[in-house]
């Protein structure tokens, strides 16, 4: 049996007690950041006591009970029943589904848009490679809200009058009012709802005298918010996908040729799915960006969010509500995009194994 | 025994520089190369020719409006440009004094493009750029010797353009450094500080920015300051553009390897002087591209302030023209006119961009 040697227990190390003193870092560590949080608050307090001397003597109220008075004003395109009788909060609500509508149309252009030109200037073809770098370089060095500008003149001056508007078999009708095209409605003799699906048919418009009726159609201000940021924004998205593609080693493409996969099903199985990983979080930028872009629509007269609120600001002057609507709106969309995006993206994620 | 046979030598690679070549390589290697080629050739050629003609052969270039008229539908008419120059390009100035926001902009652009050189990178470029801001408002405002004052609302045009994106983009790189270097900060409260102002600014669009600049601020400070509202705007430009900015100047700070920074830390180096010598030059250095880009992203921007009424260079298009029921029609040859300018403005900067990669490339083999 061997001896083993009885270490003594170590004694307990001396209470370290703090430092108090400004040579040490934890000291001032601590010091700078209350002294930032302090002047933090100081400030926001002095912005929040001037914004309540200045209320009071101009004699501005404050208050959410604006958004349940009645509006006022018609809104000139709507997605749900809409009168001047209805209440502000109403109205926000219209002008909130506008919104979504530009910017989901707008992303779903520009996603298209945008693939074909970034695949366009990685083409072997000269031509298409010029023809391309000219619509990114064009598009990206103009600012979003000339172009907004001169889509919309385009539409509503160039293109001929609702009486003589250009169509396409019948169906689609494109002139200054808009575009027109076929819906599918309920037939007339639809008994039982929804459920006979026999009487469905395709309504078409048609020109009458007083313009085209029937069917459903898109305002001028609509087409052009939406062509024109989706036009924008595919600008930059071409070259997201450009430097996505780019990014796929090149051995990958080496492995994929010598196993016999056609260039095709190089892009589909191999490219394609490597670079996507890369593409993604650039993307959701792009798509958070035309979101937040889509308020430039006031400027030509489409009824978005930012138009109601301005609207209702120079008639209610609450403008602290008002704009804190349009951000707290943004805000929330944005933060929601990009958690979106984030699942997709962990979904698509490269899994290590 | 196994017969030994001499394989025959390749045939040489065929030229690859050669003209011939190079059209097949380009323009039709392979089928679907050719078609396309061949597609693109026959839409220029239904294209183009009306283009021109539009553009060139049929335009009006003289500002005669009853030329424009005649032409109307089949030819562009570029007179509306020369008629109307001065008033796209200025805005409201009054017309006697148009002299001096023409100065002032020629001095602007003029150290602006001498502070991209690199001949230029002196001490001097400091003073001059406080000379010249001073020279740039004296000459706009007026007010002392014998020139006239002219109120900021009568301001407008290029000269208002080239001064907000200037100035704001000057504003905004101080701030930008300083969230970034925040957000990256050892105090959690400093850090979580500059982070929600970076995501909150990054989440708004511009637009509601400038709403607040234009009717918030006012309320926001003392009763009895209002500062005027170009003053207004430009500092809610420059806080909007500092976020971004700082996203960028961050992800060049986080491609500065951390052993940069220890070796300032051993040889006795404190945390700014770590910062101001060591790892911001080499940060900034990094997201040159990046930066450049938000400096073209501010100076679009600019075109934004049209909506909360102050008449830049695209306010002032719409000013010139809509009010004018002779010219009003000839609106399109107006945005081409504009288009162009802030094509080339935001050409420029990009190419700019383009040379120091290259300059900081040489540098690096050197």
């Amino acid at each position: 049996m061997t001896l083993r040697a009885q270490v003594p227990p170590r004694a307990p190390p001396p209470r370290q007690h703090r430092a108090w003193s400004w040579r040490s870092p934890a000291t001032r560590a601590l010091l700078w950041q209350a002294l930032a949080l302090a002047g933090l608050l100081a400030g926001l307090l002095w912005l929040v006591h001037n914004t309540q001397v200045n209320m009071a003597a101009r004699g501005i109220q404050s208050g959410w009970d604006f958004l349940g008075q009645t509006a006022g004003f018609d809104i000139g395109e709507q997605l749900i029943a809409f009168d001047a009788g209805d209440s502000l909060a109403r109205a926000f609500l219209v002008g909130l589904l506008n919104t979504l509508r530009v910017a989901l149309l707008g992303i779903l252009l520009c996603t298209l848009l945008g693939t074909l030109v970034g695949l366009g200037r990685l083409s072997h073809n000269l031509l298409l490679r010029a023809l391309c770098r000219a619509y990114v370089e064009l598009f990206r060095n103009v600012p979003l809200l000339v172009q907004l500008l001169v889509w919309y003149l385009l539409l509503v001056e160039y293109l001929p009058d609702a009486s003589a508007a250009w169509n396409w078999r019948e169906a689609l009708f494109l002139s200054k009012a808009g575009l027109a095209f076929p819906t599918l409605v309920a037939g007339t003799n639809d008994t039982n709802g929804w459920g006979d699906w026999s009487a469905w048919h395709w309504q078409l418009p048609a020109l009458q005298d007083f313009g085209i009726e029937g069917g459903g159609a898109l305002s001028p201000e609509f087409i052009a918010v939406t062509v024109g940021l989706g036009c924008y924004t595919a600008a930059f998205v071409a070259e997201v996908v450009r430097a996505g593609i780019r990014s796929v080693p090149h051995g990958q493409i080496e492995a994929a040729q010598s196993v016999g996969l056609s260039r095709r099903q190089t892009l589909r199985l191999v490219t394609g799915p490597l670079a996507l990983r890369v593409i993604l979080p650039p993307l959701t930028n792009q798509y958070l960006n035309l979101t937040k872009n889509s308020s430039l629509a006031v400027a030509i007269g489409y009824p978005d969010l930012v138009s109601i609120a301005n609207t209702t600001l120079n008639q209610t002057g609450r403008a602290v509500e008002c704009i804190g609507v349009i951000m707290l709106v943004y805000l929330a969309l944005s933060l929601l995009t990009a958690a979106l995006m984030a699942v997709f993206n962990r979904r698509v994620a490269l899994k290590e194994r | 025994m196994a017969v030994w046979q001499m394989i025959p030598a390749r045939a040489a690679p065929e030229r690859q520089d050669s003209w011939l070549a190079w059209v097949r390589r380009e323009l039709l290697g392979g089928w679907l190369n050719a078609l396309t080629t061949l597609a693109l050739l026959a839409w220029a050629a239904s294209a183009l020719p009306g283009l021109a003609d539009w553009t060139l052969w049929q335009a009006v270039w003289r500002p005669d409006a009853d030329a424009c008229q005649a032409a109307r539908g089949s030819g562009a008419c570029w007179g509306v440009i020369a008629e109307k120059q001065r008033l796209i390009l200025l805005g409201r100035y009054p017309a006697p004094e148009h002299w001096r926001p023409v100065l002032a902009s020629v001095l602007l652009l003029a150290l602006v493009v001498a502070s991209g050189l690199r001949r230029c990178w002196k001490l001097w470029l400091l003073p001059a750029w406080m000379l010249v801001w001073t020279a740039f408002f004296g000459l706009m405002a007026g007010g002392f010797a014998s020139l006239a004052p002219v109120p900021t609302e009568r301001w407008g045009g290029l000269p208002l353009t080239l001064m907000l994106a200037t100035l704001s983009i000057l504003l905004a790189c101080p701030l930008a450094v300083l969230l970034a270097l925040g957000r990256r900060s050892r105090l959690p409260a400093i850090r979580v500080l500059c982070a929600c102002y970076v995501e909150l600014v990054r989440g708004v669009p511009l637009i509601s920015v400038l709403f607040m600049a234009s009717f918030l601020f006012p309320l926001f400070l003392p009763a009895g300051t209002t500062p005027d509202v170009l003053l207004r705007v430009l500092l809610g430009i420059a806080l909007f553009a500092a976020a971004y900015l700082a996203e960028t100047v961050r992800a060049g700070l986080q491609s500065v390897p951390t052993g940069q920074s220890d070796a300032a830390a051993s040889i006795g180096l404190g945390w700014w002087q770590t910062q101001r010598l060591v790892v911001l030059p080499q940060a900034l250095g990094a997201v040159v591209p990046g930066l450049m880009n938000s400096f073209i992203s501010i100076f679009k921007d600019s075109s934004l302030i049209t909506i909360v009424s102050l008449y830049e260079l695209t306010g002032s298009l719409g000013l010139a023209l809509s009010g004018d029921p002779v010219w009003r029609p000839y609106m399109i040859e107006g945005y081409c006119y504009i288009t162009a300018i802030y094509f080339v403005v935001c050409a420029a900067m990009s190419r700019y961009s383009l040379w120091v990669e290259r300059q900081q490339a040489r540098a690096l083999t050197r």
